[in-house]
């Protein structure tokens, strides 16, 4: 069976319906065991102190905040190039999935520099390259929400998708190559000599293994909502 | 292993901070998917009611 077939809306929604509950599950257990773990189960660092537990929830939603963008960019791409409407309804879903994902990352992030670097905020390239990230989703679910005609609104936005991907890519490497900035260089690394201590390691890799999950379930739960709204909007304008 | 330090505070709030932003998330997205679904199964019986 081709993967493509699974752009047909009725195989999408039997296809999700059966996994979501397995999904949620497997999220949630350890979405909530790598939290847990993170909060009661590591030491405080000797410079950080406890702040060093933030990273458990900062890390992984700094991780989904570029990978949802990056999703929604391989979403609009087939949508552009083979017009299947599941992949712009998913990339439309995964939007404010991604944009709180943002939020959260920069909140935590300021909460944890205030004591660490002294100030909640800098325009550090890492910050700022986030902080337009977060612009760009804003303009993303303002330009779905601007467009009465959904796929003309699926064309727009993938081209805006498309543009806003130099801001994801450049959020994830900006710590590599600019390195004037306050952000401290990747927590993770396959490079085993330069990720955090074990004690902190797994985790937080347990952690990010739940934050995907997570974004996962839940961008299967708004793409059956996406899917229905539009069955919903085709039986209404039928009766008109 | 959780000790209370001169950081506690900051600890508890980027933690508050971040799960009620992800419960918002959850809890918004399953009510639209609840309104949706209840509302395209009253359509649905509708138009069939009609056919």
């Amino acid at each position: 069976m081709s993967l493509w077939e699974y752009a047909n809306p009725a195989r999408f929604m039997a296809l999700s319906g059966r996994i979501l509950p397995t999904l949620t599950i497997a999220s949630a257990v350890l979405l909530l065991s790598g939290l847990i773990w993170g909060f009661f189960g590591t030491p405080a660092d000797y410079k950080q102190g406890s702040t060093v537990k933030i990273i458990f929830l900062h890390v992984p939603t700094a991780l989904m905040a570029i990978n949802a963008w990056l999703m929604m960019l391989v979403a609009s791409l087939i949508w552009l190039i083979r017009r299947h409407h599941v992949s712009a309804l998913a990339a439309k879903a995964a939007a404010p999935i991604g944009m709180t994902m943002t939020l959260i990352a920069l909140a935590t992030g300021a909460i944890w520099g205030k004591p660490m670097w002294g100030t909640y905020w800098a325009w550090d390239p890492r910050l700022t390259s986030f902080m337009i990230l977060l612009i760009f989703y804003f303009g993303y679910l303002a330009l779905w929400e601007a467009v009465s005609d959904k796929d003309t609104a699926a064309d727009l936005t993938s081209i805006l998708c498309i543009v806003g991907s130099v801001f994801a890519v450049l959020s994830r490497y900006a710590v590599n190559f600019w390195s004037q900035g306050l952000h401290q260089g990747a927590s993770l690394s396959l490079d085993k000599e330069t990720h955090v201590d074990n004690a902190f390691y797994f985790p937080l890799l347990v952690s990010m293994a739940g934050m995907v999950l997570l974004f996962v379930t839940l961008v299967l739960i708004r793409t059956r909502t996406e899917i229905r709204t539009r069955r919903l909007s085709a039986l209404r304008a039928r009766e008109v | 292993m959780f000790g209370f330090d001169k950081y506690t505070n900051t600890v508890l709030m980027a933690y508050g901070v971040a799960i009620a932003m992800l419960a918002i998330l959850i809890v918004l997205s399953l009510m639209k998917s609840n309104r949706v679904k209840r509302e395209l199964d009253a359509q649905e019986a509708k138009s069939n009611g009609k056919n």
